[in-house]
Protein backbone atom coordinates (compact mmCIF):
# COMPACT_ATOMS: atom_id res chain seq x y z
CA UNK A 1 0.00 0.00 0.00
CA UNK A 2 2.98 2.52 0.41
CA UNK A 3 3.17 2.46 -3.49
CA UNK A 4 -0.09 3.87 -3.53
CA UNK A 5 0.46 6.31 -0.18
CA UNK A 6 3.38 7.86 -2.36
CA UNK A 7 1.89 8.62 -5.31
CA UNK A 8 -1.85 9.87 -3.70
CA UNK A 9 0.44 12.10 -1.67
CA UNK A 10 2.45 13.47 -5.09
CA UNK A 11 -0.90 14.28 -6.93
CA UNK A 12 -2.51 15.60 -3.99
CA UNK A 13 0.61 18.21 -3.25
CA UNK A 14 0.89 19.05 -7.06
CA UNK A 15 -2.97 20.00 -7.24
CA UNK A 16 -2.08 22.13 -3.96
CA UNK A 17 0.49 24.07 -5.46
CA UNK A 18 -1.96 24.40 -8.68
CA UNK A 19 -4.72 25.79 -6.15
CA UNK A 20 -2.13 28.76 -4.48
CA UNK A 21 -0.78 29.72 -7.74
CA UNK A 22 -4.69 29.79 -9.41
CA UNK A 23 -4.67 33.95 -7.98
CA UNK A 24 -1.78 34.36 -10.07
CA UNK A 25 -3.27 32.51 -13.69
CA UNK A 26 -5.08 35.39 -16.20
CA UNK A 27 -4.01 37.91 -13.47
CA UNK A 28 -7.62 40.33 -12.99
CA UNK A 29 -8.24 42.50 -9.99
CA UNK A 30 -9.18 39.98 -7.42
CA UNK A 31 -11.38 42.65 -5.35
CA UNK A 32 -13.83 42.13 -7.57
CA UNK A 33 -16.87 39.47 -6.89
CA UNK A 34 -16.55 38.53 -10.79
CA UNK A 35 -12.92 38.37 -10.33
CA UNK A 36 -12.63 35.88 -7.37
CA UNK A 37 -16.66 34.59 -7.69
CA UNK A 38 -16.71 34.09 -11.59
CA UNK A 39 -12.80 34.08 -12.77
CA UNK A 40 -13.73 37.70 -14.24
CA UNK A 41 -15.97 35.47 -16.84
CA UNK A 42 -12.94 35.20 -19.07
CA UNK A 43 -12.43 31.06 -19.25
CA UNK A 44 -12.91 29.89 -22.97
CA UNK A 45 -14.17 26.71 -24.54
CA UNK A 46 -11.74 24.36 -23.08
CA UNK A 47 -11.20 25.34 -19.58
CA UNK A 48 -15.07 25.75 -19.22
CA UNK A 49 -15.45 21.98 -20.11
CA UNK A 50 -12.93 21.04 -17.54
CA UNK A 51 -14.76 23.21 -15.29
CA UNK A 52 -17.64 22.41 -15.87
CA UNK A 53 -16.82 18.86 -16.30
CA UNK A 54 -15.24 18.57 -12.81
CA UNK A 55 -17.74 20.65 -11.36
CA UNK A 56 -20.94 18.53 -12.51
CA UNK A 57 -19.64 14.65 -11.90
CA UNK A 58 -18.69 14.72 -8.56
CA UNK A 59 -16.35 12.35 -6.91
CA UNK A 60 -19.62 11.44 -4.49
CA UNK A 61 -20.93 10.77 -7.99
CA UNK A 62 -17.45 8.31 -8.38
CA UNK A 63 -18.69 6.82 -5.40
CA UNK A 64 -22.64 6.56 -5.53
CA UNK A 65 -23.40 5.52 -8.88
CA UNK A 66 -21.73 2.27 -8.90
CA UNK A 67 -22.47 1.64 -5.42
CA UNK A 68 -26.13 1.68 -6.42
CA UNK A 69 -25.40 -0.48 -9.35
CA UNK A 70 -23.81 -2.60 -7.01
CA UNK A 71 -26.66 -2.54 -4.28
CA UNK A 72 -29.52 -2.33 -5.99
CA UNK A 73 -28.54 -3.04 -10.38
CA UNK A 74 -30.26 -1.18 -13.34
CA UNK A 75 -31.83 1.38 -11.08
CA UNK A 76 -28.23 3.15 -10.97
CA UNK A 77 -28.10 3.54 -14.30
CA UNK A 78 -30.48 6.14 -14.26
CA UNK A 79 -27.43 8.45 -13.85
CA UNK A 80 -26.65 8.08 -17.86
CA UNK A 81 -30.07 9.11 -19.13
CA UNK A 82 -29.90 11.83 -16.51
CA UNK A 83 -26.64 13.31 -17.94
CA UNK A 84 -27.98 12.88 -21.24
CA UNK A 85 -31.03 14.75 -20.93
CA UNK A 86 -29.53 17.61 -19.29
CA UNK A 87 -27.54 18.96 -22.29
CA UNK A 88 -30.44 20.05 -24.88
CA UNK A 89 -31.75 21.63 -22.22
CA UNK A 90 -28.82 23.61 -20.87
CA UNK A 91 -28.07 24.30 -24.86
CA UNK A 92 -31.33 26.11 -24.55
CA UNK A 93 -31.29 28.06 -21.59
CA UNK A 94 -27.76 28.79 -20.52
CA UNK A 95 -26.87 30.78 -22.88
CA UNK A 96 -30.13 33.06 -22.48
CA UNK A 97 -29.03 33.19 -18.54
CA UNK A 98 -25.03 34.03 -19.54
CA UNK A 99 -26.57 36.82 -21.84
CA UNK A 100 -28.66 38.44 -19.34
CA UNK A 101 -25.93 38.04 -16.55
CA UNK A 102 -23.07 39.58 -18.46
CA UNK A 103 -25.13 42.46 -19.32
CA UNK A 104 -26.90 43.11 -16.15
CA UNK A 105 -23.50 42.43 -13.96
CA UNK A 106 -25.25 39.28 -12.55
CA UNK A 107 -23.40 36.87 -10.75
CA UNK A 108 -26.08 34.86 -9.35
CA UNK A 109 -29.10 32.87 -11.04
CA UNK A 110 -31.45 34.80 -7.52
CA UNK A 111 -29.76 38.35 -9.17
CA UNK A 112 -31.54 37.59 -12.32
CA UNK A 113 -34.74 36.69 -10.42
CA UNK A 114 -34.58 39.50 -7.93
CA UNK A 115 -33.95 41.71 -10.73
CA UNK A 116 -36.67 40.46 -13.53
CA UNK A 117 -39.09 40.27 -11.23
CA UNK A 118 -38.77 43.47 -9.19
CA UNK A 119 -39.17 41.37 -5.82
CA UNK A 120 -35.88 41.03 -3.45
CA UNK A 121 -37.99 38.36 -1.97
CA UNK A 122 -38.14 36.25 -4.47
CA UNK A 123 -34.14 36.56 -5.07
CA UNK A 124 -33.63 35.47 -1.73
CA UNK A 125 -35.70 32.41 -1.50
CA UNK A 126 -33.86 31.50 -4.74
CA UNK A 127 -30.27 32.02 -2.97
CA UNK A 128 -31.29 30.10 0.58
CA UNK A 129 -32.83 27.24 -2.00
CA UNK A 130 -29.26 27.18 -3.38
CA UNK A 131 -27.81 27.36 -0.16
CA UNK A 132 -29.27 24.88 1.63
CA UNK A 133 -29.51 22.60 -1.40
CA UNK A 134 -25.73 22.95 -1.83
CA UNK A 135 -24.18 22.60 2.27
CA UNK A 136 -25.36 18.68 1.91
CA UNK A 137 -24.04 18.70 -1.50
CA UNK A 138 -20.33 19.39 0.11
CA UNK A 139 -20.79 17.26 2.74
CA UNK A 140 -21.38 14.36 0.47
CA UNK A 141 -17.37 14.92 -1.22
CA UNK A 142 -16.39 15.08 2.52
CA UNK A 143 -17.52 11.84 2.67
CA UNK A 144 -16.49 10.70 -0.43
CA UNK A 145 -12.87 11.72 0.65
CA UNK A 146 -13.50 9.83 4.03
CA UNK A 147 -13.66 6.24 1.84
CA UNK A 148 -11.33 6.75 0.03
CA UNK A 149 -8.84 8.01 3.27
CA UNK A 150 -9.84 5.26 4.67
CA UNK A 151 -9.44 2.59 1.91
CA UNK A 152 -6.14 4.02 2.39
CA UNK A 153 -5.88 3.75 6.09
CA UNK A 154 -4.93 7.62 6.42
CA UNK A 155 -6.84 7.27 9.76
CA UNK A 156 -5.50 8.87 12.70
CA UNK A 157 -6.44 7.40 16.32
CA UNK A 158 -8.51 8.72 19.04
CA UNK A 159 -9.29 12.52 18.56
CA UNK A 160 -6.63 12.63 15.62
CA UNK A 161 -8.95 10.34 13.67
CA UNK A 162 -10.25 12.66 11.20
CA UNK A 163 -7.03 14.84 11.00
CA UNK A 164 -6.25 14.04 7.65
CA UNK A 165 -9.96 14.78 6.09
CA UNK A 166 -9.61 18.13 8.40
CA UNK A 167 -5.90 19.23 7.09
CA UNK A 168 -7.29 17.95 3.31
CA UNK A 169 -9.88 20.51 3.64
CA UNK A 170 -7.88 23.11 5.43
CA UNK A 171 -5.93 23.57 2.52
CA UNK A 172 -8.81 23.66 0.03
CA UNK A 173 -10.34 26.17 1.85
CA UNK A 174 -7.42 28.69 1.72
CA UNK A 175 -6.34 28.38 -1.92
CA UNK A 176 -10.52 28.59 -2.90
CA UNK A 177 -10.07 31.89 -0.57
CA UNK A 178 -7.25 33.25 -2.67
CA UNK A 179 -8.26 32.51 -6.01
CA UNK A 180 -11.68 31.86 -6.10
CA UNK A 181 -13.26 30.14 -9.15
CA UNK A 182 -9.94 30.21 -10.64
CA UNK A 183 -8.64 27.70 -8.41
CA UNK A 184 -11.06 24.53 -9.05
CA UNK A 185 -10.41 25.40 -12.64
CA UNK A 186 -7.40 24.90 -12.45
CA UNK A 187 -7.62 21.61 -10.02
CA UNK A 188 -10.33 20.24 -12.64
CA UNK A 189 -7.74 19.59 -15.50
CA UNK A 190 -5.52 17.30 -13.26
CA UNK A 191 -8.65 15.71 -12.15
CA UNK A 192 -9.92 15.18 -15.14
CA UNK A 193 -7.13 13.98 -16.41
CA UNK A 194 -6.83 11.76 -13.60
CA UNK A 195 -10.56 10.35 -13.80
CA UNK A 196 -10.11 9.89 -17.23
CA UNK A 197 -7.15 7.40 -16.74
CA UNK A 198 -8.88 5.59 -13.91
CA UNK A 199 -12.07 4.78 -15.74
CA UNK A 200 -10.38 3.92 -18.98
CA UNK A 201 -7.76 1.36 -17.60
CA UNK A 202 -10.60 -0.15 -14.69
CA UNK A 203 -13.28 -0.85 -17.58
CA UNK A 204 -10.30 -2.89 -19.94
CA UNK A 205 -7.65 -4.09 -17.62
CA UNK A 206 -10.90 -5.29 -14.71
CA UNK A 207 -13.37 -6.94 -16.60
CA UNK A 208 -9.68 -9.32 -18.24
CA UNK A 209 -9.44 -10.90 -14.97
CA UNK A 210 -12.99 -11.92 -14.63
CA UNK A 211 -13.89 -13.17 -17.99
CA UNK A 212 -14.95 -10.90 -19.81
CA UNK A 213 -18.02 -8.25 -19.88
CA UNK A 214 -20.03 -11.18 -21.00
CA UNK A 215 -19.37 -13.29 -17.72
CA UNK A 216 -19.55 -10.63 -15.72
CA UNK A 217 -23.53 -9.90 -16.85
CA UNK A 218 -24.04 -13.68 -16.63
CA UNK A 219 -23.23 -13.50 -12.85
CA UNK A 220 -25.55 -10.71 -12.15
CA UNK A 221 -29.48 -12.12 -11.68
CA UNK A 222 -32.01 -11.26 -14.14
CA UNK A 223 -33.95 -9.18 -11.64
CA UNK A 224 -31.02 -6.95 -11.35
CA UNK A 225 -30.09 -6.47 -14.45
CA UNK A 226 -33.18 -5.24 -16.62
CA UNK A 227 -36.38 -4.35 -14.37
CA UNK A 228 -39.47 -6.36 -13.44
CA UNK A 229 -42.37 -6.02 -15.98
CA UNK A 230 -44.87 -3.35 -14.06
CA UNK A 231 -47.86 -4.79 -11.86
CA UNK A 232 -51.02 -4.42 -12.73
CA UNK A 233 -52.51 -0.65 -12.59
CA UNK A 234 -49.24 0.30 -12.31
CA UNK A 235 -46.02 1.93 -14.10
CA UNK A 236 -43.57 0.23 -11.77
CA UNK A 237 -40.17 1.09 -11.50
CA UNK A 238 -40.29 2.03 -15.23
CA UNK A 239 -41.66 5.57 -14.23
CA UNK A 240 -39.62 6.44 -11.45
CA UNK A 241 -36.43 5.64 -13.25
CA UNK A 242 -36.99 8.16 -16.29
CA UNK A 243 -38.42 10.45 -13.91
CA UNK A 244 -35.48 10.53 -11.69
CA UNK A 245 -33.28 11.06 -14.56
CA UNK A 246 -35.42 13.93 -15.82
CA UNK A 247 -35.79 15.47 -12.68
CA UNK A 248 -31.81 15.37 -11.73
CA UNK A 249 -31.35 16.93 -15.24
CA UNK A 250 -33.12 20.20 -14.32
CA UNK A 251 -32.20 20.05 -10.50
CA UNK A 252 -28.83 19.82 -11.49
CA UNK A 253 -28.67 22.76 -14.07
CA UNK A 254 -30.33 24.77 -10.98
CA UNK A 255 -27.62 24.38 -8.61
CA UNK A 256 -25.58 27.32 -7.74
CA UNK A 257 -22.63 25.15 -8.89
CA UNK A 258 -23.47 24.82 -12.08
CA UNK A 259 -25.04 28.28 -12.68
CA UNK A 260 -21.19 29.61 -11.56
CA UNK A 261 -19.41 27.65 -13.80
CA UNK A 262 -22.17 28.60 -16.40
CA UNK A 263 -21.15 32.39 -16.06
CA UNK A 264 -17.52 31.87 -15.68
CA UNK A 265 -17.87 31.34 -19.31
CA UNK A 266 -16.22 34.32 -21.88
CA UNK A 267 -19.24 34.27 -24.55
CA UNK A 268 -22.75 32.38 -24.46
CA UNK A 269 -21.33 30.49 -28.08
CA UNK A 270 -18.72 28.94 -25.15
CA UNK A 271 -21.52 27.83 -23.44
CA UNK A 272 -23.61 26.42 -26.15
CA UNK A 273 -20.42 24.35 -27.21
CA UNK A 274 -19.58 22.93 -23.96
CA UNK A 275 -23.46 21.93 -23.99
CA UNK A 276 -22.91 19.96 -27.29
CA UNK A 277 -19.18 18.40 -25.54
CA UNK A 278 -19.85 17.52 -22.40
CA UNK A 279 -21.56 14.25 -23.22
CA UNK A 280 -18.39 12.91 -23.22
CA UNK A 281 -17.87 12.50 -19.76
CA UNK A 282 -21.66 11.14 -19.69
CA UNK A 283 -20.04 8.36 -21.73
CA UNK A 284 -17.05 7.87 -19.04
CA UNK A 285 -20.05 7.66 -16.13
CA UNK A 286 -21.82 4.99 -17.54
CA UNK A 287 -18.76 2.85 -17.73
CA UNK A 288 -18.28 3.97 -14.02
CA UNK A 289 -21.48 2.69 -13.09
CA UNK A 290 -20.36 -0.86 -14.86
CA UNK A 291 -17.63 -1.11 -11.81
CA UNK A 292 -20.81 -1.75 -9.67
CA UNK A 293 -21.20 -5.25 -11.84
CA UNK A 294 -17.84 -5.81 -11.65
CA UNK A 295 -17.48 -5.45 -7.94
CA UNK A 296 -20.51 -7.47 -7.93
CA UNK A 297 -19.29 -10.20 -10.33
CA UNK A 298 -16.23 -10.24 -8.13
CA UNK A 299 -17.99 -11.02 -4.98
CA UNK A 300 -15.72 -8.19 -2.76
CA UNK A 301 -17.67 -7.85 0.53
CA UNK A 302 -17.33 -11.63 0.49
CA UNK A 303 -13.65 -11.47 0.54
CA UNK A 304 -11.81 -11.41 4.32
CA UNK A 305 -9.88 -8.41 3.47
CA UNK A 306 -12.79 -5.88 2.43
CA UNK A 307 -15.30 -6.95 5.21
CA UNK A 308 -14.63 -4.12 7.44
CA UNK A 309 -14.37 -1.74 5.02
CA UNK A 310 -17.77 -2.99 3.42
CA UNK A 311 -19.34 -3.03 7.19
CA UNK A 312 -17.95 0.50 8.05
CA UNK A 313 -19.18 1.90 4.29
CA UNK A 314 -21.31 0.18 3.33
CA UNK A 315 -21.95 -0.18 -0.71
CA UNK A 316 -19.77 2.69 -1.13
CA UNK A 317 -16.83 0.66 -0.46
CA UNK A 318 -17.50 -1.50 -3.93
CA UNK A 319 -15.19 0.98 -5.90
CA UNK A 320 -12.47 1.49 -3.68
CA UNK A 321 -12.35 -2.19 -2.74
CA UNK A 322 -12.27 -3.41 -6.49
CA UNK A 323 -9.72 -0.63 -7.18
CA UNK A 324 -7.49 -2.30 -4.38
CA UNK A 325 -8.14 -5.85 -5.47
CA UNK A 326 -7.40 -6.16 -9.17
CA UNK A 327 -5.04 -2.70 -10.07
CA UNK A 328 -0.98 -2.48 -8.83
CA UNK A 329 -0.42 -0.80 -6.13
CA UNK A 330 0.63 2.63 -7.46
CA UNK A 331 -1.69 2.83 -9.56
CA UNK A 332 -4.54 2.34 -6.97
CA UNK A 333 -2.50 5.88 -5.40
CA UNK A 334 -3.99 7.22 -9.28
CA UNK A 335 -7.13 6.35 -8.89
CA UNK A 336 -7.77 7.19 -5.48
CA UNK A 337 -6.26 10.43 -5.90
CA UNK A 338 -8.74 10.86 -8.73
CA UNK A 339 -11.60 10.26 -6.52
CA UNK A 340 -9.98 12.92 -4.10
CA UNK A 341 -9.26 15.41 -5.84
CA UNK A 342 -12.68 14.66 -8.18
CA UNK A 343 -14.23 15.66 -4.40
CA UNK A 344 -12.25 19.13 -4.18
CA UNK A 345 -12.72 20.90 -7.11
CA UNK A 346 -16.83 20.62 -6.65
CA UNK A 347 -16.34 20.95 -2.94
CA UNK A 348 -14.76 24.47 -3.97
CA UNK A 349 -17.15 25.31 -6.37
CA UNK A 350 -20.04 24.84 -4.63
CA UNK A 351 -18.56 27.05 -1.65
CA UNK A 352 -17.99 29.98 -4.25
CA UNK A 353 -21.24 29.87 -5.57
CA UNK A 354 -22.79 29.35 -1.87
CA UNK A 355 -20.90 32.31 -0.67
CA UNK A 356 -22.27 34.61 -4.26
CA UNK A 357 -25.67 33.58 -3.18
CA UNK A 358 -24.96 34.36 0.37
CA UNK A 359 -23.43 37.96 -0.83
CA UNK A 360 -25.38 38.98 -3.50
CA UNK A 361 -29.22 37.90 -2.29
CA UNK A 362 -28.55 38.46 1.50
CA UNK A 363 -25.86 40.15 2.70
CA UNK A 364 -26.08 43.38 -0.02
CA UNK A 365 -29.62 42.90 -0.84
CA UNK A 366 -30.88 42.98 2.99
CA UNK A 367 -27.90 44.10 5.61
CA UNK A 368 -25.69 46.19 3.51
CA UNK A 369 -27.00 47.55 0.49
CA UNK A 370 -24.15 50.28 -0.08
CA UNK A 371 -21.54 47.43 0.60
CA UNK A 372 -18.68 48.60 -1.86
CA UNK A 373 -17.54 46.12 -4.93
CA UNK A 374 -14.56 45.23 -2.32
CA UNK A 375 -16.84 44.97 0.61
CA UNK A 376 -18.64 42.48 -1.27
CA UNK A 377 -15.73 40.37 -2.32
CA UNK A 378 -14.15 40.10 1.32
CA UNK A 379 -17.61 38.87 2.44
CA UNK A 380 -17.71 36.09 -0.27
CA UNK A 381 -14.27 35.04 0.58
CA UNK A 382 -15.35 34.83 4.01
CA UNK A 383 -18.58 33.06 3.67
CA UNK A 384 -17.04 30.00 1.38
CA UNK A 385 -15.03 29.84 4.16
CA UNK A 386 -17.84 29.60 6.45
CA UNK A 387 -19.64 27.22 4.39
CA UNK A 388 -17.08 24.54 4.07
CA UNK A 389 -16.01 24.49 7.51
CA UNK A 390 -20.34 24.44 8.17
CA UNK A 391 -20.33 21.25 5.96
CA UNK A 392 -17.46 19.87 7.50
CA UNK A 393 -18.65 20.19 11.15
CA UNK A 394 -21.63 18.50 10.09
CA UNK A 395 -19.88 15.40 8.91
CA UNK A 396 -17.78 14.53 11.17
CA UNK A 397 -20.60 15.42 13.33
CA UNK A 398 -23.69 14.14 12.34
CA UNK A 399 -24.13 10.50 10.77
CA UNK A 400 -23.71 10.32 7.02
CA UNK A 401 -27.05 8.71 6.60
CA UNK A 402 -28.59 11.88 7.30
CA UNK A 403 -26.22 14.04 4.77
CA UNK A 404 -27.63 11.63 2.31
CA UNK A 405 -31.13 12.26 3.14
CA UNK A 406 -30.32 15.96 3.03
CA UNK A 407 -28.82 15.73 -0.38
CA UNK A 408 -32.18 14.01 -1.63
CA UNK A 409 -33.98 16.29 -0.01
CA UNK A 410 -31.73 18.77 -1.80
CA UNK A 411 -32.52 17.43 -5.22
CA UNK A 412 -35.99 18.46 -4.58
CA UNK A 413 -35.89 21.69 -3.38
CA UNK A 414 -33.70 23.12 -5.73
CA UNK A 415 -35.89 22.63 -8.83
CA UNK A 416 -38.16 24.49 -6.97
CA UNK A 417 -36.45 27.44 -8.35
CA UNK A 418 -37.04 26.45 -11.88
CA UNK A 419 -39.91 28.16 -12.20
CA UNK A 420 -38.33 31.26 -11.36
CA UNK A 421 -34.93 31.19 -13.61
CA UNK A 422 -35.96 29.22 -16.48
CA UNK A 423 -39.28 30.41 -16.80
CA UNK A 424 -38.39 33.89 -16.21
CA UNK A 425 -35.73 33.52 -19.08
CA UNK A 426 -39.09 33.09 -21.27
CA UNK A 427 -41.55 35.32 -20.04
CA UNK A 428 -42.91 37.80 -17.18
CA UNK A 429 -45.72 36.28 -17.31
CA UNK A 430 -45.95 34.64 -13.83
CA UNK A 431 -46.83 37.34 -11.36
CA UNK A 432 -43.83 38.22 -8.54
CA UNK A 433 -45.90 36.61 -5.47
CA UNK A 434 -47.29 33.90 -7.49
CA UNK A 435 -43.76 32.71 -7.88
CA UNK A 436 -43.22 32.91 -3.94
CA UNK A 437 -46.70 31.11 -3.43
CA UNK A 438 -46.05 28.14 -5.90
CA UNK A 439 -42.25 28.01 -4.12
CA UNK A 440 -43.86 27.39 -1.03
CA UNK A 441 -46.16 24.92 -2.42
CA UNK A 442 -43.33 23.37 -4.04
CA UNK A 443 -41.30 23.14 -0.59
CA UNK A 444 -43.73 21.59 1.08
CA UNK A 445 -45.25 18.93 -1.22
CA UNK A 446 -41.58 17.95 -1.97
CA UNK A 447 -40.85 17.72 1.61
CA UNK A 448 -44.31 15.53 2.31
CA UNK A 449 -43.56 13.23 -0.26
CA UNK A 450 -40.51 11.73 0.89
CA UNK A 451 -41.26 12.25 4.62
CA UNK A 452 -44.26 9.37 3.44
CA UNK A 453 -41.18 7.27 2.52
CA UNK A 454 -39.83 8.10 5.83
CA UNK A 455 -36.72 9.95 4.03
CA UNK A 456 -35.72 6.60 2.62
CA UNK A 457 -37.20 6.97 -1.22
CA UNK A 458 -37.50 10.16 -3.39
CA UNK A 459 -39.86 7.94 -5.22
CA UNK A 460 -43.40 8.53 -4.35
CA UNK A 461 -46.37 6.38 -5.50
CA UNK A 462 -48.82 8.97 -6.75
CA UNK A 463 -52.43 6.97 -7.21
CA UNK A 464 -54.85 8.43 -9.46
CA UNK A 465 -58.49 6.92 -9.93
CA UNK A 466 -56.85 3.49 -9.38
CA UNK A 467 -53.37 3.58 -11.22
CA UNK A 468 -50.32 3.90 -9.77
CA UNK A 469 -46.99 6.37 -11.10
CA UNK A 470 -44.10 6.07 -9.21
CA UNK A 471 -42.54 9.08 -10.26
CA UNK A 472 -39.44 11.34 -8.69
CA UNK A 473 -40.68 13.47 -5.76
CA UNK A 474 -39.20 16.27 -7.79
CA UNK A 475 -40.93 16.23 -10.58
CA UNK A 476 -44.41 16.31 -8.64
CA UNK A 477 -43.77 18.91 -6.17
CA UNK A 478 -42.34 21.14 -9.50
CA UNK A 479 -45.70 20.36 -10.96
CA UNK A 480 -47.68 21.52 -7.88
CA UNK A 481 -45.33 24.66 -8.06
CA UNK A 482 -46.21 25.18 -11.66
CA UNK A 483 -49.88 24.65 -11.00
CA UNK A 484 -49.89 26.76 -8.09
CA UNK A 485 -47.93 29.67 -10.24
CA UNK A 486 -50.89 29.70 -12.78
CA UNK A 487 -53.93 29.81 -10.33
CA UNK A 488 -52.07 32.60 -7.86
CA UNK A 489 -51.02 34.81 -11.11
CA UNK A 490 -54.85 34.77 -12.69
CA UNK A 491 -55.99 35.46 -9.27
CA UNK A 492 -53.37 38.70 -8.26
CA UNK A 493 -53.99 40.07 -12.20
CA UNK A 494 -57.44 39.88 -11.47
CA UNK A 495 -56.64 41.86 -8.30
CA UNK A 496 -54.74 43.91 -10.07
CA UNK A 497 -51.61 43.55 -7.90
CA UNK A 498 -48.57 45.30 -9.08
CA UNK A 499 -45.84 43.22 -11.06
CA UNK A 500 -43.15 45.76 -10.63
CA UNK A 501 -40.93 47.33 -13.08
CA UNK A 502 -38.94 44.53 -15.21
CA UNK A 503 -34.97 45.03 -14.75
CA UNK A 504 -33.55 43.08 -17.41
CA UNK A 505 -35.63 45.62 -20.26
CA UNK A 506 -32.69 46.98 -21.88
CA UNK A 507 -31.15 43.67 -22.03
CA UNK A 508 -31.26 42.18 -25.36
CA UNK A 509 -32.02 38.92 -25.23
CA UNK A 510 -29.95 38.23 -28.36
CA UNK A 511 -29.49 34.50 -28.24
CA UNK A 512 -32.42 32.89 -29.18
CA UNK B 1 -34.58 33.29 -38.41
CA UNK B 2 -34.94 31.22 -41.10
CA UNK B 3 -37.75 28.38 -41.25
CA UNK B 4 -34.75 25.66 -41.22
CA UNK B 5 -33.04 26.86 -38.06
CA UNK B 6 -36.30 27.35 -36.31
CA UNK B 7 -37.13 23.70 -36.52
CA UNK B 8 -33.56 22.67 -36.35
CA UNK B 9 -34.30 22.80 -32.65
CA UNK B 10 -36.80 19.91 -32.74
CA UNK B 11 -33.70 17.45 -33.27
CA UNK B 12 -33.25 18.53 -29.23
CA UNK B 13 -36.57 16.98 -27.95
CA UNK B 14 -35.70 13.29 -29.57
CA UNK B 15 -32.88 12.31 -27.05
CA UNK B 16 -35.96 12.74 -24.17
CA UNK B 17 -37.89 9.76 -26.39
CA UNK B 18 -34.99 7.57 -26.90
CA UNK B 19 -34.07 7.58 -23.40
CA UNK B 20 -36.82 8.38 -21.12
CA UNK B 21 -39.05 5.78 -22.70
CA UNK B 22 -38.22 3.06 -20.73
CA UNK B 23 -40.18 0.01 -22.05
CA UNK B 24 -38.36 0.78 -25.39
CA UNK B 25 -35.06 -0.84 -24.01
CA UNK B 26 -35.89 -2.38 -20.77
CA UNK B 27 -34.42 -5.74 -22.03
CA UNK B 28 -31.31 -8.30 -21.76
CA UNK B 29 -31.12 -9.17 -25.89
CA UNK B 30 -29.72 -8.33 -28.33
CA UNK B 31 -26.57 -8.57 -26.52
CA UNK B 32 -23.48 -6.30 -28.06
CA UNK B 33 -20.15 -7.40 -26.52
CA UNK B 34 -21.63 -9.05 -24.07
CA UNK B 35 -23.19 -6.18 -22.90
CA UNK B 36 -27.53 -5.97 -22.38
CA UNK B 37 -29.31 -4.50 -24.53
CA UNK B 38 -30.50 -1.97 -22.00
CA UNK B 39 -26.77 -0.43 -21.76
CA UNK B 40 -25.46 -0.70 -24.44
CA UNK B 41 -28.93 1.00 -25.97
CA UNK B 42 -28.17 3.95 -23.44
CA UNK B 43 -24.07 3.93 -23.95
CA UNK B 44 -25.18 4.75 -27.71
CA UNK B 45 -27.31 7.64 -26.64
CA UNK B 46 -24.20 9.59 -25.67
CA UNK B 47 -23.19 9.64 -29.43
CA UNK B 48 -26.20 10.39 -30.33
CA UNK B 49 -26.95 13.16 -28.45
CA UNK B 50 -23.86 14.87 -28.88
CA UNK B 51 -24.66 14.68 -33.16
CA UNK B 52 -28.41 16.20 -32.86
CA UNK B 53 -26.88 18.74 -30.07
CA UNK B 54 -23.72 19.41 -32.33
CA UNK B 55 -26.11 20.05 -35.10
CA UNK B 56 -28.26 22.31 -33.77
CA UNK B 57 -25.23 24.17 -33.16
CA UNK B 58 -23.97 24.48 -36.05
CA UNK B 59 -27.12 25.23 -38.00
CA UNK B 60 -27.99 27.79 -35.10
CA UNK B 61 -24.25 29.55 -35.71
CA UNK B 62 -24.86 29.71 -39.54
CA UNK B 63 -28.09 31.73 -39.25
CA UNK B 64 -27.94 33.69 -36.33
CA UNK B 65 -26.35 37.81 -36.71
CA UNK B 66 -22.79 38.26 -36.70
CA UNK B 67 -22.87 39.80 -32.88
CA UNK B 68 -24.10 36.21 -31.32
CA UNK B 69 -21.09 34.56 -31.93
CA UNK B 70 -19.16 36.43 -29.42
CA UNK B 71 -15.56 37.27 -29.49
CA UNK B 72 -13.72 35.47 -32.01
Amino acid sequence: MNAALGIFLALFLLVTGLGFWANRWRPGDLSLLSEWGLGGRRFGSVVTWFLLGGDLYTAYTFIAVPALVFGQGALGFFALPYTIVMYPIMFLIMPKLWTVARERGYVTAADFVEQRFDCRMLGLLVAVTGILATMPYIALQLIGIQVVLGALHLEGTGVWSDAPLIIAFVILAAYTYTGGLRAPALIAVVKDALIYTTVLTAVVVIPAHLGGWAAIFAQVPAAKLTFPAPPPHSSGILSGYATLALGSALALLMYPHTVTGVLGAKSADVVRKNAVFLPAYSFVLGLLALLGYLAYAAHLNTLPQFRSGFAHYGPSYAVPALFMRFLPPWFVGVAFAAIVIGALVPAAIMSVAAANLFTRNIYKAFLHPGVSEAGETRTAKLASLFVKFGALIFVLGVPEKYAIMLQLLGGIWIIQTFPSIVVGLYTRWPHRYALIVGWLAGMIAGTAMAASTSFKSVIYPLTIAGYTVPAYAAIYAVLVNLAVIVVATWILKALRVGAGRDGTLDVQMRSI
Amino acid sequence: MSLVSRWVYVLLAIPFFGTLWVPLYDHVQPTLFGFPFFYWYQLAWVPVSVTLTAIVYLVQRSSAPNDLKGPA
